[in-house]
């Protein structure tokens, strides 16, 4: 199938460099201690914080750290077909599993000893690129909950199709069975934590993938960068500062 | 950039689903003339400054392809709708409309209307996808209009009268196809246009002319729910259609669902389909199972059949398709058990453009206008097409290209358009081209991308490539390459000298292509697509560019060149002890012909190095040739024949058989062996990805005319397995020393030919060569002449850790496809070599009327294929008149002989006749080689 036309467009108009719009907003569940919806084109996801709070599970704690937990789950009307999933199933455990990784390694769990850090994302419209869009909406979570943290962590995907690098793919270049490549940069560190691929892809052209979602990861971060910065703003106003 | 979404349902899989999908629209998108002041024009591809810009609707496109790619149609927008509706409709159309848009001398622009801000529409309620598309290209029109502004006239192209009445309303310039091209005046133009079928106001006329034409011939197609439905339960079979190549009236579909061959007779049970077509077949009622037709030959003035003379089948590839006859042809079987079936419809269309000439007749009385003609394909398997032509006058004894259009349930024959000429018929130039078309060989030459990653020239060996760790210096070596004379592509050479034990080693160096072809290049994609160098009588397509060919890759006498080396130890009974391959750099001492080779080996004066070596080569390759023998391997026979040609004005001057010398067979034992231990080194390495080469068993039904043949001549074959058969062949021995020989040609066309194949795809038994009794065999010893010694190069430097194995073999799909695209060259860069010393057999003999010996091959009722081992040709002799029908001869099955009612006369097969060969023109422009009986 042709998903770069010669005339250098995507099936979506995007030409491969683009992202797909992005729009963030911070604080949409007023119950949790912090909170963020995330939206990358159709992607919509929805992050909730709860913690820095007294370990539930006292066999779980850890003198040392915060213990991080994190779950992921899909809306059942996230998809066009209304399909019950299980809770637990392998998908949604693995990414749960990624997205807590990710976060553990930027958040400074070394100051919260004996305490625990609750991560909700849930997936409410998906069209591709969704473990990206959760672990952008988690960052922004964890922000606006004040928890201390080492950087963002901002992760975009990228794919090689038709011979083409493509950024952040949608749902359809996504099933297309290339390689899809995810990852996790801490862009003011310029560390990587999280590095994901599906596929094969010769390692020369990985490098330019991989670059190319770095800069991706990159743009991402200056956005997150101004919706905080924004919502600061708004709280000082609040306050009256 | 604006951002908007468009909401699409889609039904998939039965079941209806909302499908909402992003659309970004842009304002980044140029209009594509570079005369314009707002947009950038960096990738702008009209014209300067053009009078018109034409835009053009789907179907403008879908059915006047061939005028879109005269490069008299310039100034052309295609728009991204447009191009997206050719897509679905007919993915070939579209392949060739890109190509035109990637053509940089052409002025045609795409211009992605769909995602630009202005030109975008929605569907409105109540509206169909058709005309939410159309109002799309008169929005883009509009668009381009205002735009350009007054200066340029944007034209739609449409054919829809609908579409065209709206443009016209919105202000909008549009004319038809027809009234655009009558308005450039020019006939040529003309000749390309598609006529729109039947509902066109011109049918009436054409009904007038021919009222016969009136009545229904072919029965309807199903339409397609019902042929689905069909197919579902299993009352129709779907299934590609092959034609005979020898009797056009005779059809097979291979039909999974049945899990056998679907014979289909005769044009109506044909029912209007082509060759290559994928139809849907019901089958015929048992009773209606027709036994075999092809027991006479056909007669000279059956309309289309013409069984003429033809270069003697090298395999049953090329040979006619015969089917066995089951029983004795007293007994009347009506009912065979092979299934007969009428076709009930066309699931897809391999409609495409043909080579012919057009049905000699005379001029029509009110000449320079429109004249109706019957075009006659080269290619037998096509029908004759019904154009309309205003240049009748020019094209009568001119090859043409002519593309089909339409066939109606009311014509017998297919209607079509004029596409190109070729040039003169019988002149030998055109006549070459007709068989390159005919066998889709691309005589392009090679793109300038393509001959960019060509080296620089002059090149030669670099201090690089002696310093490079993974390649051996063989300087030192002896080595020399043995070839036919005058041979250019020189892709191995040989070395063998004793070693201290009294071993030999023995070395096989091949071209190292692969160091100049990377994958992935635009070279390797063009070589991968011509797959392998065509050698016609008077010339040589390449596959490789010919600085690669002639000078870089071939390994020329004392010139340092890149190669690729199998060297092995051999015992002095030729037995190998160890074998290593290396990439290495030689330098060869000598390039001999066979004809060289063969007379050094004979000079028992001469004592030099070389003839040394090659002694020693030819004792130990006549040992592994022994052994191979012993075996099985089949020693098969060709009737190969060879041309002097005229240095001056090419054509040929003498013919004869092709004559194999003891150096040959030298040279082809160690390629052989070098194949063999090639497929053993990548096959190891590599098992699911390797690319390998095999020769079927042939089955019993295909040797059944071979038997019957042997069994009348009272010679018993013991076919149980290829040593067997070896063995028996060996015994086959007549009165006359050509006896054997010929026993051997007759048993080789009953096998089918060697295919390339992915290991993968096989299971390790199916890998088996018959023909050489090698359980492993590959191609590695011609990189410069053909694509799979290329793969097989790359799989054995992976194999050696020299270099990473490119990603195309990690994708089994793709290699299939390119194995499968090989088998497709190889096999038309054959039936091309034939039919090109087939044209120069029938021009050398149209001065030279000859008498000749012949050998009776096969007995029919009304006369015998003849062959003529002198210059390789078979062909019928007629021994009745046609007119008189078959009564005074009749067939004797089981004796193989035909005999005359009293007795007087008899022929048996294989017996020698003298025969008469001439060229006769039975019609005019229509040489053809005729034999008769002295």
């Amino acid at each position: 199938m042709e998903f770069v036309s010669p005339e250098g467009l995507r099936l979506d108009g995007r030409r491969p460099m683009e992202m797909r719009q992005i729009r963030a907003e911070i604080g949409a569940v007023s119950k949790a201690d912090g909170s963020a919806i995330f939206e990358m084109g159709n992607t919509k996801v929805i992050a909730a914080v709860y913690g820095p709070r007294e370990v539930q599970n006292r066999s779980q704690q850890i003198s040392s750290h915060a213990l991080v937990r994190c779950e992921y789950s899909m809306a059942n009307f996230s998809t066009g077909d209304r399909m019950r999933k299980p809770k637990g199933d392998r998908r949604s455990t693995e990414i749960s599993l990624v997205i807590r990784q990710t976060m553990e390694a930027c958040i400074l769990t070394h100051l919260l000893p004996r305490s625990q850090i609750d991560i909700y994302v849930q997936v409410l419209q998906a069209d591709g690129g969704t473990r990206s869009a959760c672990i952008n909406a988690a960052t922004l979570a964890l922000a606006d909950a004040g928890i201390p943290m080492r950087d963002f962590v901002t992760s975009c995907s990228a794919g090689y199709l038709n011979s083409t690098p493509l950024l952040d793919l949608n749902y359809v270049e996504d099933s297309a069975g290339g390689p899809d490549v995810t990852l996790g940069i801490l862009p003011k560190l310029d560390k990587v934590t999280l590095f994901q691929m599906d596929s094969k892809l010769p390692i020369d052209i990985l490098e330019n993938v991989m670059q190319l979602a770095i800069e991706g990861c990159k743009a991402i971060a200056s956005y997150i960068r101004e919706i905080l910065l924004e919502n600061t703003n708004q709280l000082e106003y609040r306050r009256g500062v | 950039m604006l951002h908007n979404k468009s909401f699409v349902k889609k039904t998939k899989g039965g079941k209806v689903m909302k499908q909402v999908r992003e659309h970004y629209l842009r304002d980044d998108i140029y209009c594509g003339a570079p005369f314009c002041t707002v947009c950038d024009s960096s990738a702008a591809r009209l014209g300067a400054s053009p009078s018109t810009i034409l835009i053009v609707d789907t179907n403008v496109v879908l059915n006047q392809i061939d005028l879109l790619e005269n490069p008299a149609f310039d100034n052309v927008v295609l728009l991204s709708i447009v191009l997206e509706e050719v897509k679905n409709k007919n993915m070939s159309v579209y392949n060739r409309v890109r190509s035109i848009c990637s053509n940089s001398t052409r002025k045609v622009f795409v211009f992605s209307n769909e995602y630009h801000r202005d030109t975008y529409v929605k569907e409105m309620s109540g509206e169909t996808k058709n005309d939410r598309n159309d109002r799309a290209i008169r929005v883009a029109t509009q668009w381009y209009q205002n735009h350009l502004g007054g200066d340029v006239k944007v034209l739609l192209i449409t054919n829809d009268k609908e579409n065209k009445r709206k443009a016209c309303e919105e202000g909008i310039f549009a004319e038809t196809v027809e009234s655009y091209v009558k308005s450039l005046d020019r006939s040529d133009l003309l000749d390309l246009l598609v006529r729109p079928a039947s509902e066109d106001v011109d049918m009436e006329e054409v009904e007038d002319l021919r009222p016969s034409k009136r009545k229904v011939i072919y029965s309807e197609h199903k339409p397609m729910s019902e042929i689905t439905s069909g197919l579902h339960r299993g009352i129709y079979h779907q299934g590609k259609l092959r034609v005979n190549r020898h009797n056009p009236f005779e059809a097979y579909v291979g039909s999974e669902s049945i899990g056998d061959e679907i014979i289909i007779y005769g044009r109506s049970n044909m029912n209007r389909a082509f060759d290559g077509d994928i139809v849907a077949v019901e089958l015929l009622p048992q009773d209606q199972w027709q036994e075999a037709s092809s027991l006479s030959i056909a007669g000279e003035e059956d309309e289309d059949v013409d069984e003429g003379v033809h270069l003697a089948p090298n395999s049953a590839d090329h040979a006619p398709r015969t089917i066995p006859q089951q029983g004795s042809s007293e007994k009347v079987n009506a009912a065979s058990n092979r299934p007969s079936g009428r076709i009930v419809g066309i699931i897809k269309r391999n409609w495409h453009s043909y080579c012919g000439s057009l049905d000699p007749m005379p001029m029509p009385a009110g000449s320079g206008g429109i004249a109706h003609a019957l075009f006659v394909s080269k290619d037998r398997r096509i029908p004759k097409i019904r154009i309309q032509t205003r240049q009748l006058e020019n094209l009568l004894d001119k090859r043409i290209i002519v593309a089909v259009d339409s066939w109606d349930r009311q014509s017998r024959y297919p209607s079509g358009h004029y596409v190109r000429t070729i040039g003169e018929i019988g002149d030998r130039d055109t006549e070459s081209e007709v068989v390159l078309i005919e066998n889709d060989i691309n005589t392009r030459p090679f793109s300038s991308q393509v001959l960019a990653c060509l080296p620089p020239l002059p090149w030669s060996v670099s201090s690089e490539d002696l310093s490079n760790p993974i390649r051996q210096d063989l300087r030192h070596l002896r080595v020399f390459s043995v070839d036919p004379p005058g041979c250019k592509d020189i892709d191995d050479a040989l070395h063998c000298h004793t070693l201290s034990n009294g071993n030999f080693e023995v070395g096989v160096h091949i071209a190292d292509v692969t160091n100049f072809v990377h994958p992935g290049t635009p070279l390797d994609d063009e070589a991968s697509q011509r797959g392998t160098s065509v050698y016609l009588v008077e010339r040589r397509i390449d596959m490789l560019p010919k600085p690669l060919t002639e000078d870089i890759c071939s390994l020329r006498s004392d010139v340092e060149r890149l190669a690729f080396s199998v060297i092995w130890e051999m015992t002095p009974e030729a037995d190998i002890v160890s074998t290593r391959y290396t990439k290495s750099v030689i330098k060869s001492s000598a390039a001999l012909s066979y004809v060289e080779a063969q007379a050094r080996m004979d000079d028992s004066r001469l004592m030099d190095p070389i003839t040394a070596d090659l002694r020693n080569m030819n004792i130990l390759a006549k040992k592994m040739r022994l052994r191979r023998i012993e075996r099985g391997a089949l020693t098969l026979a060709s009737a190969e024949v060879k041309f002097q040609i005229d240095t001056e004005t090419h054509d040929p001057l003498d013919i004869g058989m092709y004559q194999i010398r003891e150096a040959n067979q030298m040279v082809e034992e160690f390629m052989l062996a070098a194949n063999v231990s090639v497929a053993e080194q990548i096959l190891k390495t590599f098992p699911l990805c390797s690319l390998l080469r095999r020769h079927p068993t042939p089955t019993r039904e295909m040797l059944e005319p071979f038997l019957r043949t042997a069994t009348a001549v009272g010679l018993h074959l013991d076919v149980s397995s290829s040593k067997a058969l070896a063995d028996s062949l060996d015994h086959a021995v007549g009165d006359d020393p050509y006896f054997n020989k010929l026993i051997r040609i007759l048993a080789t066309r009953c096998m089918s030919q060697a295919v390339y194949f992915c290991s993968g795809d096989l299971s390790p038994p199916e890998y088996h060569h018959y023909g050489l009794a090698s359980p492993l065999y590959t191609h590695f010893t011609s990189p410069i002449r053909r694509y799979a010694d290329v793969i097989v190069h790359r799989l054995l430097a992976a194999s050696l850790g020299i270099s990473k194995l490119p990603s195309v073999f990690q994708d089994r799909l793709q290699l299939t496809n390119i194995s499968d695209n090989l088998n497709y060259r190889h096999r038309n860069a054959q039936y091309a070599g034939r039919a090109s010393v087939e044209l120069h057999t029938l021009i050398y003999f149209r001065k030279r009327p000859t008498d000749t010996e012949a050998r009776i091959v096969k007995i029919r009722s009304n006369g015998f294929f003849v062959f003529v081992p002198k210059y390789g040709i078979e062909g019928p002799v007629y021994l009745t008149k046609a007119d008189k029908g078959s009564g005074e001869w009749y067939v004797d099955e089981q004796q193989q002989k035909i005999k005359k009612m009293d007795g007087s006369l008899s022929y048996s097969i294989l017996q020698t006749v003298q025969i008469h060969m001439e060229v006769v023109e039975p019609q005019p422009n229509r040489p053809k080689l005729q034999l008769t009986l002295i």
